[in-house]
């Protein structure tokens, strides 16, 4: 690099908006304030663990976990354009990878017990490779033959993953996950370091926020590479694409298996919250879940895929929090008009709609919308 | 013989089941390009409804089946002027994760209304059997592949033959032309998810006769009709039926012969063998049998 591109990346004073070469408008960091923003935002989720109870804390390792899927999704998805609803089976495949490799062995289940630096990139690998293998044939399918057709993937692996007993325990049994062991340092129990003392569920909050912030910025940063703009080049005009010279098949391989690794690393990690897993927990009804996280946040937006998790996850306890003040909803019997596990699942049916209606652009697009506001706030009209 | 003979037929009203499954599906999609995924939650809902005469107020089987299919056919077209037509114009996939929503959405409704107890619909049928060749032949079997080609012959004479039919056919065919010659296009949509959702629900009901009862969870078999309208092409209401045959009987026959001789693939194979039909046609012919081969244009 010569020294004048290098001095044009510099910002010119009080002129955000200005930038002076390709390269400044496409880091990950492209303005001021967004990365004063990031590192506050980094900062608040590193210390909220110590102000809160336990439970809150697992809820919000679940939504950094979420997050870590639904940025797998959405680089396939938002970025690649390819709708998937398989992405249950390869968060299985990671979280099976994870159990056979850092697991202890129970009877018939087979369980190596090795430290979480071996297992945990393994855990992203070996889906990544099953997608690998499956992707030529995901790549011959366009639009909703390959929801169709991912589909279709969830139901075999819930029987593979039924029927193949020495890894998974079999149906409604189930096995033990893996051990979150990093280097002898166990992230699942309590420690006391320099004299305070952490509880075990902030111990592994912390190991999930680090795994997840070196996620996010590897994705965020993947996006904005050749891949990532390969990526919505096929997404925008797949023909068009090809015709300039980006292969479908390479891009679309790698949109897969990236989003695997995602898929991979988050069920490794969601299968340890759960704390035993059984083949049905893979079903149909957890891809559902991650198509939320990425259409109610926001497609091809890594920070509406946080704010997706967010909200899917924290939505059973904000709804079982206001039924409580509603008589006719609430309690957890036939009793009422709807019991709250049915309430939490109307709500999220209803807000996938009402998001794809109103706002297609999720929870990002209304972010965006009140950051517009109060830009040109008093003349916002 | 007779295992081959009895498990033919019991494939043949499976896929009896698959075929008016995958004439639901393909009608929204010919009509629309959307792939609605709460085909499950309309066929159980449907199933309810048929029980609900049936039971509850005593109508005759064929009688609560029809009225059963019409409350269907009114809960589609308000669910398609609510839900779908805001989504016209936008990506199919938008519009299809709309149909994941409701799916949930009246999945939970399904599963409320009929509670804990097993839904029946108070069919003639029962577990009577026909001695056919000495085999063992259910009724239900037979009865629900004569009222699935039947009702799908009604449903393509008036495609073929009535102006409305004509109608839809040109919607489907080019929006913008029909639209220039007069055609209400919003009502052939609503027409089309009508009809669909009455399908679902005869589904529903012939799915649920001739069981000691079924749950809600039933609901995922319709799922089974996405392999179908595959294997058949997505645009084709002849190429759903064969394929929904095939991949009945193709079921059945895995049901039959699998713990025999291939026992080592598990239990309960035969449900996945769908979907294991449907990634070899995949490979080989992604349009499908009879499916119009898609031509991309730049």
């Amino acid at each position: 690099m010569t020294t004048a591109t290098k001095a044009s990346l510099h910002t010119v004073k009080g002129r955000p908006q200005l930038f002076t070469s390709y390269a400044r408008e496409m880091s990950i960091f492209n303005t001021r304030v967004k990365r004063n923003w990031v590192i506050a935002g980094i900062i608040a989720m590193a210390i909220i663990p110590f102000f809160l109870q336990r439970d809150m804390v697992a809820l919000l390792t679940t939504v950094l976990i979420f997050a870590i899927g639904g940025i797998g999704l959405n680089v396939l998805t938002g970025y690649a354009g390819q709708v998937s609803l398989g992405q249950a089976f390869f968060m299985g495949v990671g979280a099976y990878t994870a159990a056979v490799l850092g697991g202890e062995a129970q009877g018939k289940v087979i369980g190596l017990g090795l430290d979480m630096v071996i297992w945990l990139p393994l855990a992203g690998l070996v889906p990544a490779l099953v997608a690998f293998v499956l992707a030529p044939l995901a790549a011959r399918v366009r639009g909703l033959y390959l929801a169709i057709l991912t589909l279709g993937l969830v139901f075999i692996g819930e029987h593979i993953f039924k029927e193949a007993k020495p890894i998974t325990g079999g149906a409604g049994v189930g096995r033990a996950p893996a051990e979150p062991v990093f280097l002898g340092f166990d992230l699942f129990s309590n420690h006391t370091i320099l004299g305070y003392r952490i509880d075990r569920f902030t111990v592994f909050y912390v190991a999930c926020l680090v795994i997840f912030l070196v996620m996010a910025f590897g994705a965020r940063n993947f996006v904005r590479s050749r891949f990532g703009r390969n990526f919505a080049a096929v997404r925008d005009r797949d023909v068009a694409a090809e015709v300039m010279g980006v292969s479908l098949l390479r891009t679309k391989t790698l949109a897969f298996t990236v989003s695997s690794f995602y898929a991979g690393i988050s069920g490794a990690l969601l299968s340890i919250v759960i704390g035993r897993i059984s083949p049905e927990t893979w079903n149909i009804f957890l891809s559902i879940d991650f198509l939320a996280v990425v259409f109610i946040g926001g497609l091809a937006t890594i920070s509406g895929s946080i704010m997706g998790a967010v909200f899917v996850v924290m939505l059973p306890k904000l709804v079982n929090t206001i039924t409580g003040f509603i008589p006719g909803f609430g309690g957890i019997g036939e009793g009422g008009l709807l019991n709250v596990f049915e309430l939490q699942s109307i709500i999220f049916g209803l807000l996938i709609i009402l998001f794809l209606i109103l706002e297609p652009r999720g929870l990002y697009g209304l972010w965006l919308r009140l950051r517009n506001y109060f830009k040109a706030w008093p003349f916002s009209y | 013989m007779e295992d081959l003979i009895s498990s033919l037929v019991r494939g043949l009203g499976l896929g009896g089941l698959y075929a008016l499954l995958g004439v639901s599906f393909v009608i929204i999609y010919r009509a629309t390009g959307v792939i609605n995924f709460a085909t499950p939650a309309l066929m159980i809902l449907g199933a309810f409804f048929t029980g609900s005469f049936g039971n509850a107020i005593g109508l005759p089987f064929w009688l609560s089946v029809l009225l059963g299919m019409a409350v269907m056919a009114v809960i589609g077209m308000i669910i398609e002027r609510i839900a779908l037509r805001p989504m016209v114009g936008r990506p199919a996939f938008s519009a299809a994760t709309v149909t994941v929503g409701i799916f949930i959405i009246l999945l939970i409704v399904a599963g409320r209304l009929i509670g804990s107890e097993l839904l029946t619909v108070n069919d003639p049928f029962g577990l009577s059997t026909v001695d056919v060749f000495g085999a063992r032949l259910f009724t239900v079997d037979i009865a629900r592949l004569v009222i699935a080609l039947v009702a799908i012959g009604i449903v393509g004479l008036f495609l073929a033959r009535s102006r409305t039919g004509l109608a839809m056919r040109a919607t489907a065919f080019d929006q913008e032309t029909s639209l220039a010659q007069g055609i209400n296009v919003g009502r052939m949509f609503g027409l089309s998810w009508g009809i669909a959702a009455a399908m679902a629900a005869l589904a529903g009901a012939l799915l649920t006769a001739g069981s000691s009862g079924v749950e809600t969870t039933v609901a995922l078999v319709a799922l089974k009709a996405l392999p179908v309208i595959i294997l058949g092409g997505l645009d084709s209401i002849k190429g759903s039926v064969i394929a929904g045959l095939i991949i009945g009987v193709a079921e059945s026959l895995t049901r039959t012969y699998q713990p025999v001789y291939a026992p080592w693939l598990g239990a309960n194979f035969d449900v996945i063998v769908p979907y294991l039909i449907m990634i070899v046609v995949l490979m080989v012919r992604p349009y499908g049998l009879f499916g119009t081969k898609e031509v991309v244009r730049v």
